[in-house]
């Protein structure tokens, strides 16, 4: 499969790279790691008659810890946090999430930034990044703006970036001490998108009770879907089976999936319930509480 | 319609190509440059059959585009063979019955170079994950992973 013509662009500097998305407008994508967008344009289920490709600027690949934030550029490949030391011993979520991304020949090209940007509700980072409170950076001609990921998603494929924006930074609040993380998901094979997927972020209080905790579904409606209900129901209780048990049927009453190959209505909604219990459990225990 | 002049290194020999901007890497590498070992399977990021090593790292060639390796190192299934010596991947694929169809091979070989490049002594499941990106539809994994562990024990 060939797309169709586009031409092509690779400016050196992010403001170069801004420059080319203001002349061409709605016209021109952002072109990353290219793992979603090429499938795409192959496809012809979209087009684009100008592809920037942000993949020499330099300065957008780094994973640090700064200023009580992990920082993670945004053209930062998949396998990078696959990789990582800090990722693999701090951030579980991240971890598990980098592991079932696609595949790891995918992975190598596949950047952080562009599962988030693509906005597909089937990616698995926008429900980590739910479950973790992250807030995103868009740079454009107005300067740089902070975005908190809960206002990120705006609609189906669509996110709050405007057509000269550039997702340039994921920030994570680092986590305090008596957290962990899960990432749990139900694909058909490797790199297959999941058929649903859970994503939970916690942090226990001294005496045990849950203090903070976020739950992201993927693949769960048109949106990635953050389950507010489910996460209130937790607050403040000690972590146990019955409350558990209901927070997963809170997440699961959230989740408008669509029916395909991979599962009925029914089917997903359920998957969702088990896979949220699932992931609650394994981070809760991750956070020490178990 | 859009053009670049692109140049690459390909199994350490320098190309410099004018290329349209939407021709992917894998139709570079077999319709211009006929190094048609680098296999089209699925066309849709799934299969691997097109994988090559793209400045140290295995990517899918039908998921990047031919303009994005400018400046880059690829190196193809062609590249492995040295002056009419198997590559221990090649000779382990043979010795150990790693194919039968061949389909997937190529993209299979590619993989496992370059996990044996960063790990020349991976564990089943270190090869078993390297690979799963990779799909064979007739001789299964069992003697594929046993052709990567014989080309390992040879580098090692």
């Amino acid at each position: 499969m060939i797309p169709a013509p586009f031409d092509y662009h690779r400016p050196a500097t992010l403001p170069e790279a801004i420059a080319l998305l203001q002349q061409h407008g709605d016209q021109a994508k952002v072109l990353s790691g290219g793992q979603s967008l090429l499938p795409l344009l192959k496809l012809r289920l979209g087009g684009a008659g100008h592809l920037v490709d942000i993949g020499r600027i330099p300065g957008l690949e780094y994973i640090t810890e700064e200023g009580g934030f992990l920082k993670i550029g945004g053209r930062t490949r998949e396998s990078e946090l696959e990789r990582s030391e800090i990722i693999k011993s701090k951030y579980p979520i991240l971890y598990d999430t980098a592991l079932v991304i696609a595949d790891p020949l995918v992975r190598n090209r596949a950047t952080v930034g562009g599962n988030l940007a693509h906005a597909d509700p089937a990616n698995d980072h926008p429900a980590t990044m739910l479950a973790l409170g992250a807030e995103v950076t868009a740079t454009g001609s107005k300067g740089a703006r902070t975005i908190p990921i809960d206002r990120f998603f705006t609609s189906f494929f669509t996110t709050a970036l405007t057509p000269d924006e550039i997702l340039t930074e994921i920030r994570v609040p680092v986590p305090p001490a008596r957290s962990g993380g899960a990432y749990v998901k139900l694909e058909r094979k490797v790199g297959d998108f999941a058929t649903a997927a859970a994503a939970v972020q916690v942090t226990l209080a001294a005496d045990g009770r849950i203090e903070r905790v976020g739950i992201g579904l993927t693949a769960a409606g048109p949106m990635p879907i953050r389950a507010t209900a489910a996460e209130n129901s937790l607050l403040n209780k000690k972590p146990d089976p019955a409350s558990i048990a209901d927070a997963a049927r809170l997440a699961a009453a959230a989740t408008e999936p669509a029916a395909d190959r991979r599962g009925t209505v029914e089917y997903k909604r359920e998957m969702a319930r088990v896979l949220t219990a699932r992931a609650l459990n394994k981070a809760i225990e991750r956070a020490g509480g178990h | 319609m859009a053009m670049h002049s692109i140049r690459v290194s390909v199994n350490g020999t320098p190309y410099e190509k004018p290329v349209e901007s939407r021709l992917l890497l894998v139709h570079f590498l077999r319709d211009d440059l006929r190094l048609t070992g680098t296999h089209i399977g699925c066309d849709t990021t799934h299969c691997g059959a097109c994988t090559v090593i793209v400045d140290g790292e295995p990517v899918k060639s039908c998921t990047v585009l031919a303009v994005q390796a400018d400046g880059s190192e690829v190196r193809t299934v062609e590249g492995l063979e040295q002056g009419g010596t198997l590559h221990p991947i090649q000779e382990g694929f043979w010795q150990e019955h790693g194919l039968q169809c061949g389909y997937c091979t190529p993209g299979m070989m590619m993989t496992g170079v370059a996990l044996l490049g960063r790990n020349t002594n991976p564990s089943e499941p270190e090869i078993r994950h390297a690979i799963s990106g990779n799909l064979c539809r007739c001789t299964g994994y069992v003697n594929i992973v046993k052709s990567i562990q014989y080309a390992a024990a040879r580098l090692r």
